[in-house]
């Protein structure tokens, strides 16, 4: 297959399994479930195909169609987003399996609506990812938003919709009231909203005025919750831990700091950034709302709600390395998105787990827990030490290339910021490890229980071992990210 | 080209007017509609005719009986005609054909061929005020629509639709005859009634005082009949009393069609000769569009019957189509015209979706509409789809001319950031009443659940709707090409 | 030019006003009809006054007259006259439909009955 062709079977396949799985849901719990995975294998091979082609630094592309003169619909891929792609399709696998343990053991309902959102969910994210310019980025990010809501909502009760009112209700506020300013302006200061490696701007805006396009952008994707956007994200914690797994770990917040990564290599571009006056704001923004995140979670008693601040925190390291505005920082931000991924989706994964086994939320119930459940416990740690930056797991190695970058910066805000949220991720998650693994039980459960139903902790095991592997095996991921700053300074 | 060609513009308004008597005279159950139905897409079919015709960019005349303007009367159409035909044509053909079930469930079968008829003079009148090159004519034809939109909303089963009507005849008479003032004072001054000889005599006039109370009384009037706020408080009524199908219809076109003549009389007549008038027009618009829009959105977003909230919505993008104009640009006038063809689609779908649920449950307030999303799931997805195009979400057709009309408030050297923020804070607004009904739709708990009985017309209809609404989301050539050429026609007007 | 030597022009403004007030301040259905019907015949004085020449005759030739009035503007507000019954008509039927449906036509109760 081409790779033209496969970005088009990228986008449209899970539109297709989205009709699939809606049909097979009428006859069938076990065909929908096959139907779902067979749809996210075939996605995720897909988007695997497409991988050697951008490795030799092609960047194969599509136009559909031209809405107005000079804003069309078009897709190319290039590094970031091949990266994205390929984490976001490959972990959906792997989630599939996890959801089907999971939606199960709850007994939820609507179940056939789920997994249909969740498929239109994913052809958003791969529209984000391939998106060739500013405005088909913006149409697949509001497709994302309202495409995630009913499965935010899922539950139906009062509370779930009041919370799933606040996550659309940001969402929206902030893409329609600030980032499609942004977009429009940059449209009518650069003639065109192409993504073009060392920035379209370049030359064409100057002063204050940088200053503010790049709040707009920065504020104005919500999902990528730099302080004070942030407040969806707990909110979205309503949901089934699986779209909480999947979407706000991975898929929706990693579109958030992907899009302004995006926006600063390929709209601003990296070096014109770093000599303008007005864009040093964004750094300490980034370190605040790591700081600030950490503190709140902190204080949190509620597992879900803990890692969602967790990874408000963990995202603007993201942004906060792209602001670096030095190489090695720009890959770290990159290769953050993954090891980020890996490590959140498996504390959720384990955090969902323990809720359908034992139907424990909060902290202080996990005492002993570690014994009744001793495989999703030891992903749950392996989960927590890559969040921390431990080697051997995957959160050391983006932490080294966003500490080196800043080294190369001479950046002291930076270094700071992350030596001390370091020692503020260990002070909250050390204290649950210990707790599920050294604390005894304070009485035993109304009903015993074991390790919650196979395919869940089948997918919780897979994603631990991934964030062990990407230790030891990152070498293509890095070689893909350097395309993206070759000839920086 | 065949030999009726040069005969379009008056079988426009012709064949609708001329079917009306005819379909009184049909008694047999379904055969007024047929024949209206049949009559209204025919007129739509002359409407793509004229459409191709004049989206070159050159306007056709036509003498009616062959007398010679400014005696005779003459008919107009240009590429801002066409597109305002499109919209009456294509809105009435699209209600009729979904609406059978809908409306033969609420007009008695005795009373069908009067009230198809009655559809038909609506569908004449507005025709003819939007080919008609004679501002008495005018008059003639919006008395004639008016008249007959009046016994179209009256026509609903609920009592309240009657002093609504009321309302709506007292505040359109008015309008009207406001109109016919100022028509009266130019003539008396100038001594004609053509439209295109007017731009050209009344310049000759040495006291233009008369010219600028004629502009007042016209502008007033017509603002009256497009419902600019604040003269709006017949509309929401209106629309929420009147038979579904028939709100449909009237919602995509009607305000429309007096909003077309208010901007020929500014643009045409009045901006090239009168001094400042141009300021003048923008002055008193400007702040009556903004007012429209942000008064509009927010009594929508606290309504909890839709169609009321349907109908402050309307008073809000009607708001979106003057500030367009007020700018007097361009690309402001371009967003002003695309506006009426988006939020036709936009609002007609929206109120063909009310008009389907309200097939199936008893009244159109939210708690009524609770959970049906399940019993209903195409109507309520074609809704969805319908009111995320008059949000103004990319990839549907509302987002091109909100586009076009943030870019037309940037091109402004002051206060256009103002104006930005403005249409911004609104959509957030059309945000929370669209997302109110879908909230009810899918997430309410519904007090039956088995399935509903849509009309399969009614549905593949409303679809075709919200596909247009997507379709000139993606591939906006058509109506972008008639209204930047209606810009045009407008600005070559200006001096 | 004196301000009475156009006399009929006032009776114009007044004869509108007089219409406009009972639209707008009378409750009672059919007064407002009434003074809808005073407004619009205002607009009709207008009209033909407008086309009066002082002294002229009916424009036939033949008869030896020199100046002529302008026919069109009776022309036209024969038709406004037409439009005019049509409305008033159409209002009144209206009104009927209200009193079955209501029992009332006084604009307040209806209201009232509609609050309820």
């Amino acid at each position: 297959m081409t790779a033209q062709n496969a970005i088009l079977i990228a986008l449209a396949l899970p539109l297709v399994g989205a009709l699939g799985i809606a049909l097979a849901g009428r006859i069938s719990a076990n065909l929908r479930e096959t139907v779902t995975l067979v749809t996210a294998g075939g996605l995720a091979y897909t988007v695997w195909q497409v991988v050697p082609y951008v490795m030799d630094g092609g960047r194969p592309g599509v136009t559909l169609a031209e809405v107005l003169p000079g804003i069309s619909i078009a897709f190319t891929v290039e590094p970031l987003g091949m990266l994205f792609a390929a984490l976001a399709s490959g972990l959906w696998i792997i989630n599939s399996i996890y959801s089907i343990g999971y939606m199960r053991g709850n007994n939820e309902k609507n179940q056939t609506r789920f997994y249909v959102m969740f498929a239109v969910s994913l052809a958003a994210t791969m529209g984000i990812a391939f998106a060739g310019n500013l405005f088909t980025l913006f149409l697949c990010y509001e497709i994302l938003t309202l495409a995630t809501y009913p499965l935010v909502s899922h539950k139906g009760d009062a509370a779930t919709v009041r919370s799933a009112r606040v996550y659309l209700g940001i969402l929206l506020a902030t893409s329609i009231g600030l980032f499609l300013p942004a977009i429009i302006w940059t449209y009518s200061v650069a003639g065109t909203g192409d993504f073009v490696l060392g920035g379209i701007l370049a030359g064409k805006l100057e002063g204050p005025a940088v200053g503010l396009l790049l709040a707009l952008f920065v504020f104005g994707i919500g999902k990528a919750a730099v302080m004070p956007v942030h407040r969806w994200l707990p909110a979205a914690m309503v949901a089934p831990t699986p779209v909480s797994a999947l979407l706000h770990a991975v898929a929706v917040v990693k579109a958030g700091v992907f899009t302004v990564t995006k926006v600063i290599v390929y709209i601003f571009g990296v070096d014109n950034l770093f000599g303008a006056v007005g864009s040093g704001w964004l750094l300490y923004a980034a370190a605040f709302t790591i700081i600030a995140a950490s503190v709140v979670a902190l204080r949190q008693q509620n597992l879900k709600r803990l890692l969602a601040y967790s990874t408000v925190a963990q995202l603007s390291y993201v942004v906060m390395a792209a602001a670096i505005l030095k190489p090695l920082a720009e890959i770290g931000a990159a290769i953050h998105i993954v090891a980020h991924a890996f490590g959140k989706i498996t504390l959720f994964f384990a955090a969902g787990a323990i809720y359908v086994a034992a139907k424990k939320t909060e902290l202080w119930q996990l005492k002993g827990i570690g014994y009744r459940m001793p495989i999703t416990m030891t992903a749950f740690t392996i989960g927590a030490i890559s969040m921390i930056g431990v080697p051997p797991t995957a959160g050391f190695v983006s932490k080294w290339y966003i500490l080196a970058g800043a080294f190369q910066a001479d950046n002291y805000v930076a270094i700071m910021t992350i030596i001390l949220s370091t020692a503020l991720n260990a002070a909250y998650f050390l204290p649950i490890i210990y707790m599920a693994w050294f604390m005894r039980e304070t009485e035993p459960p109304a009903k015993p229980h074991g390790e919650a139903p196979w395919p869940a902790v089948l997918a919780l095991a897979l994603t631990a071992l991934l964030t062990l592997a990407f230790f030891f095996f990152n070498g293509p991921v890095l070689e893909l990210e350097r395309q993206v700053v070759a000839g920086m300074s | 080209m065949n030999a009726l060609t040069p005969h379009l513009p008056a079988l426009q308004v012709i064949v609708p007017m001329l079917m009306a008597p005819f379909v009184v005279l049909l008694r047999a159950r379904s055969l007024p509609w047929a024949a209206a139905t049949a009559t209204s897409l025919l007129a739509f079919a002359i409407a793509i005719q004229l459409t191709m015709i004049v989206i070159g960019g050159t306007p056709m005349t036509y003498q009616m009986g062959s007398w010679a303007a400014p005696y005779g009367i003459e008919l107009h159409v240009d590429a801002l005609t066409a597109l305002l035909l499109l919209l009456v044509t294509g809105a009435s053909s699209v209600a009729l054909i979904g609406g059978r079930e809908s409306l033969a469930a609420i007009i008695s079968e005795d009373r069908e061929p009067l009230f198809f008829a009655a559809w038909l003079l609506a569908l004449a009148g507005m025709a003819g005020i939007v080919v008609s090159g004679d501002a008495f004519n005018i008059f003639v034809f919006m008395e004639i629509s008016s008249l007959a939109s009046y016994v179209l909303v009256a026509g609903g089963p609920d009592r309240r639709a009657l002093p609504a009507t009321f309302k709506y005849l007292i505040m359109g008479t008015i309008g009207a005859t406001f109109y016919l003032i100022g028509v009266g004072l130019i003539y008396m001054m100038t001594g004609t009634l053509n439209l295109a000889d007017m731009e050209l005599r009344v310049h000759e006039v040495a006291d233009q005082k008369p010219i600028l109370a004629a502009a007042g009384f016209i502008t007033v009037g017509l603002a009256l009949k497009a419902a600019i706020f604040p003269l709006h408080v017949w509309l929401p009524n209106a629309y929420t009393y009147a038979p579904h199908i028939v709100t449909a219809f009237l919602a995509a076109c009607a305000t429309k069609v007096s909003l077309y003549v208010l901007l020929r009389f500014d643009f045409f007549v009045f901006q090239q000769n009168l001094i400042g008038h141009e300021f003048q027009f923008a002055a008193y618009l400007m702040p009556l569009a903004i007012l429209g829009i942000l008064v509009g959105s927010a009594v929508a977003m606290f309504e909890r019957n839709i169609k009321r909230m349907l109908a402050f919505s309307s008073v809000a993008q009607i708001g979106y189509m003057m500030l367009g104009a007020s700018l007097v640009t361009a690309t402001g006038l371009t967003a002003a015209t695309l506006h009426m063809f988006n939020h036709a689609l936009a609002k007609g779908g929206l109120f063909l979706a009310i008009a389907a649920v309200a097939m199936v449950v008893a009244g159109s307030r939210l708690s009524d509409i609770a959970g049906q999303a399940r019993r209903m799931p195409w109507t309520f997805a074609a809704l969805v789809v319908a009111g995320l195009s008059l949000i103004g979400i990319p990839g549907t057709a509302g987002f091109i001319s909100k586009w076009y009309l943030i870019n037309a408030a940037l091109e402004l050297e002051t206060g256009g950031v103002a104006l930005v923020a403005l249409i911004l804070v609104s959509s957030l607004m059309a945000v929370v009443y669209i997302w109110r009904i879908v909230e009810a739709a899918y997430f309410g708990e519904p007090t039956s659940d088995e399935p509903a009985r849509v009309p399969m017309a009614l549905v593949v209809i409303l679809w075709a709707v919200a596909i247009a609404n997507i379709g000139f989301g993606i591939a906006p050539e058509l109506p972008l090409a008639l209204s930047a050429t209606a810009a045009d026609i407008l600005l070559g007007h200006v001096q | 030019m004196d301000i009475l030597g156009i006399y009929h022009y006032w009776v114009f403004a007044i004869l509108l006003m007089i219409g406009f007030y009972a639209v707008i301040a009378k409750l009672n259905l059919i007064k407002k009809l009434i003074g809808l019907s005073l407004f619009q015949a205002a607009v009709f004085l207008l009209y033909i006054t407008m086309g009066n020449v002082e002294g002229a005759s009916a424009p036939i030739f033949g008869y030896g007259a020199e100046t002529f009035s302008n026919p069109l503007p009776q022309v036209l507000i024969l038709t406004a006259i037409v439009v005019g019954i049509s409305t008033m008509a159409l209002g009144l039927g209206l009104v009927v439909r209200i009193k079955e449906e209501y029992g009332s036509i006084e604009e307040d109760e209806i209201q009232e009955m509609d609050r309820r």
